[in-house]
């Protein structure tokens, strides 16, 4: 009896402490993220434009009404997923076999690497820029490569196509990157005893490799959806939203940089994280993730 | 980690609180410098008009440009951002003539009154003056002034067409050289170009006191019918819906096309980059809509405003007005091609050999119409471009129905642009 309760008085002293020790930077995360997100979501239920500073007034949930009610907010999203699904499922497809090679690479392992990792380094911007460069029907490489004369970012189709692309180079590496952690957690031995079983290649891949996997390719997935969801540089530098191209962030950033709405700008930020939690949830209810193996499996 | 995040985040936090302190101390100086914040003008006629007024105030000002983005959306965005926040390094603006009422009402910028009003109002011309107007107040100096003109081949064309169906007529017996360039991409110049044939069908989008929305039902159907038809017809440019001026310029350059819808700046422009077709050049008023009156186009150009922000501001003013002063209009012509608002020096020997066309845009002016002059003047040019690109899928009587619906929108700043 005595034991337990000095055992819970313990626990309940360490607990203390671990919150102590966080506070600061807990109370600066409050400072910096939480704050400006409660003041957005106060903002969104007025009317308030810069332009008129005078004019603000309370009207509840009209701003949240207008933009769902608005074909703008909807195709934007559409252009959004558009994008997200495309050029999240073509990187995952593509990151594989650069996670593979970096993994088995033994001569020059860390050029490998470097060399693989490297679009990931630069700049969006600058590598949006450098995109836009190549695929210019005057200055680019791309109509002479390809032996056509397409003004690429003047149409939908070919201006989405350019967007991915980008995207794609941009951030493969990063998804490579996170299967190769996944990679190093697959026991070398249940590789080998396979291969005993007479399991070739493909099937030691697909039977032990990617089940083992499964939570570094979804918490890779979860992170470049999310990411992905809120592109705004790449189709800002390329398009600037023009051939239908604009995205939710855009919409976001002409309603408060541009208009200086704050209020119905502020709605809009409000339904993009709504969105994003909602992708986070349905990942981590739907894919079974967890994030934090390791200590859920201690208390169990 | 906790600690180490701390105590690198206290760092930074501590970094900026210096160099908040750095930028306090330097504000001591013994001639204030006034920054003067407008688009990069390439011939440095602005650099020339900032130097000269700063040697000529005998150390009491010093003017310092500051560039801005060519596109005038960019500038904008800069300039507001800056606004709305209270900036108090902004003295003076080289605003857009469409940016009055915007800056006015926010209470961004300073009026002019008395005499530094009169002294600004001397000689102009009509057009450029009711741009700096806002509810009967003077919101800055009319500096340069723009409009488009109809630029054709005269060794194509023997009279230049008076009527859009002319023109259009006239460029299809042309073949394929008959080419009209104009602006059709999503922005502004869509927005002038159906303002202007909106006037000159005798409409307008807002009515008189720039509140609500006018659209009378005829005039906008037929404006719309011909951007339909134009855009439609073969002798509109394939790239059409992503020209904008320079586009269209070089297009035109190259010789391949005969008739342009352009500003002024075309023709320096020609004489450097296409001397082979510069002779055969003409111009002529903006094509109207019907024989007995003549077309109507939007005004461009920039005026000069002063800053509600800024720590000089009577200074501010004389040096606003210094730069818009008969003389750097003179440098501002003859170098950057960029026209007068001083109504006197169209007649001046020096500017008309530099603008050849002084007297057509002359007249241009005088019948010019002002873009609807409102502080929402930003989100009803946002939902007029976007309702009508691409030109060709115009169908003008739904299109009435979407475009009155769109600027509604904008004009009670609801809906998302």
């Amino acid at each position: 009896m005595l034991r337990g309760n000095e055992r819970r008085k313990q626990r309940r002293d360490e607990q203390y402490q671990a919150w102590l020790l966080c506070a600061p930077a807990v109370l600066v995360l409050i400072l910096v993220t939480a704050y400006p997100i409660l003041y957005a979501i106060w903002l969104s239920f007025f009317r308030y434009d810069l332009r008129f500073p005078d004019q603000r007034i309370f009207v509840g949930l009209d701003n949240y009404l207008s933009i769902l009610t608005s074909e703008v907010w909807w195709q934007a999203m559409s252009n959004t997923l558009i994008l997200t699904i495309s050029s999240v499922a073509l990187e995952l497809i593509l990151a594989f076999p650069l996670a593979l090679i970096m993994y088995h690479t033994i001569f020059w392992r860390h050029a490998v690497r470097a060399a693989t990792l490297l679009p990931y380094v630069i700049t969006t911007v600058v590598a949006a820029f450098a995109w836009k460069f190549a695929f210019d029907p005057t200055t680019g490489f791309i109509n002479a490569l390809l032996g056509m004369e397409q003004a690429w970012l003047t149409q939908r189709w070919s201006s989405f196509l350019v967007i991915i692309l980008t995207e794609i180079w941009k951030t493969t590496p990063f998804m490579a990157l996170m299967l190769l952690a996944g990679l190093t957690l697959v026991p070398n031995e249940l590789i080998q005893a396979a291969r005993v079983d007479g399991a070739n290649a493909w099937q030691r891949f697909i039977k032990i490799t990617v089940p083992m996997m499964k939570p570094a390719i979804l918490v890779a997935v979860l992170f470049r959806t999310l990411d992905a969801f809120r592109i705004f540089d790449t189709v800002f530098v390329l398009t600037s939203g023009a051939q239908d191209t604009e995205t939710v962030s855009m919409i976001g950033y002409n309603t408060l940089i541009v208009s200086l709405n704050l209020g119905l700008g502020s709605a809009v930020s409000v339904l993009i994280f709504i969105s994003i939690v909602v992708i986070s949830v349905l990942f981590v209810k739907g894919f079974n993730i967890t994030l934090s193996k390791r200590e859920s499996g201690d208390q169990k | 980690m906790v600690g180490i995040r701390l105590v690198s985040t206290l760092c930074i936090i501590s970094l900026i609180m210096l160099a908040g302190c750095n930028d306090q101390k330097k504000e001591k100086e013994v001639t204030p410098t006034l920054s003067w914040y407008v688009f990069n003008e390439p011939s440095g006629a602005f650099a020339i008009a900032a130097r000269n007024c700063s040697e000529n105030s005998q150390n009491t000002y010093q003017i310092k440009l500051v560039p801005l983005p060519a596109d005038p959306d960019r500038q904008r965005e800069q300039l507001v951002r800056r606004l709305a926040a209270g900036d108090q390094s902004i003295d003076i603006i080289g605003m857009d003539v469409i940016w009055t009422a915007e800056f006015a009402q926010a209470g961004w910028i300073l009026p002019w009154r008395s005499e530094t009003m009169e002294e600004a109002k001397a000689n102009r011309l009509a057009a450029p003056l009711q741009s700096v107007m806002y509810q009967d107040e003077m919101w800055g100096v009319p500096y340069t002034t723009n409009a488009q003109l109809l630029w054709y081949r005269t060794d194509r064309i023997r009279e230049a067409p008076t009527t859009w169906q002319k023109m259009i007529r006239l460029a299809e017996t042309l073949g394929k050289s008959g080419t009209i360039q104009a602006q059709g991409e999503r922005y502004e110049g869509l927005t002038v170009f159906f303002i202007s044939l909106l006037a000159t069908a005798g409409g307008s989008v807002l009515d008189t006191r720039n509140e609500k929305i006018a659209l009378a039902q005829e005039p906008t159907i037929h404006a719309l019918s011909t951007m339909a038809h134009f855009a439609n017809s073969p002798v509109a440019d394939r790239t059409l819906s992503t020209a904008r001026e320079d586009q269209a310029r070089l297009a035109f350059e190259t010789g391949n096309s005969s008739f342009m819808i352009n500003y002024t700046f075309v023709w320096s422009s020609i004489q450097q980059n296409a001397p082979e077709i510069a002779p055969h050049i003409g111009w002529a008023r903006w094509p109207s809509l019907s024989k007995d009156k003549p077309g109507r186009t939007a005004i461009g150009g920039i005026n000069l405003a002063v800053s509600a922000h800024s720590r000089h501001a009577r200074l501010a003013f004389e040096a606003a007005a210094c730069i818009a002063s008969e003389r750097h209009q003179r440098i501002a012509a003859t170098l950057g091609g960029l026209p007068p608002t001083i109504a006197a020096l169209y007649d001046d020997a020096e500017i008309r050999e530099a603008l050849p066309f002084a007297d057509v845009l002359r007249a241009t002016l005088r019948d010019a119409v002002q873009r609807p002059q409102t502080p929402l003047y930003n989100d009803v040019s946002l939902a007029i471009s976007r309702t009508l690109h691409p030109m060709r899928d115009i169908e003008p009587d739904k299109d009435y129905i979407r475009l009155r619906d769109a600027i509604s929108r904008a004009l009670s700043s609801k809906g998302l642009l």
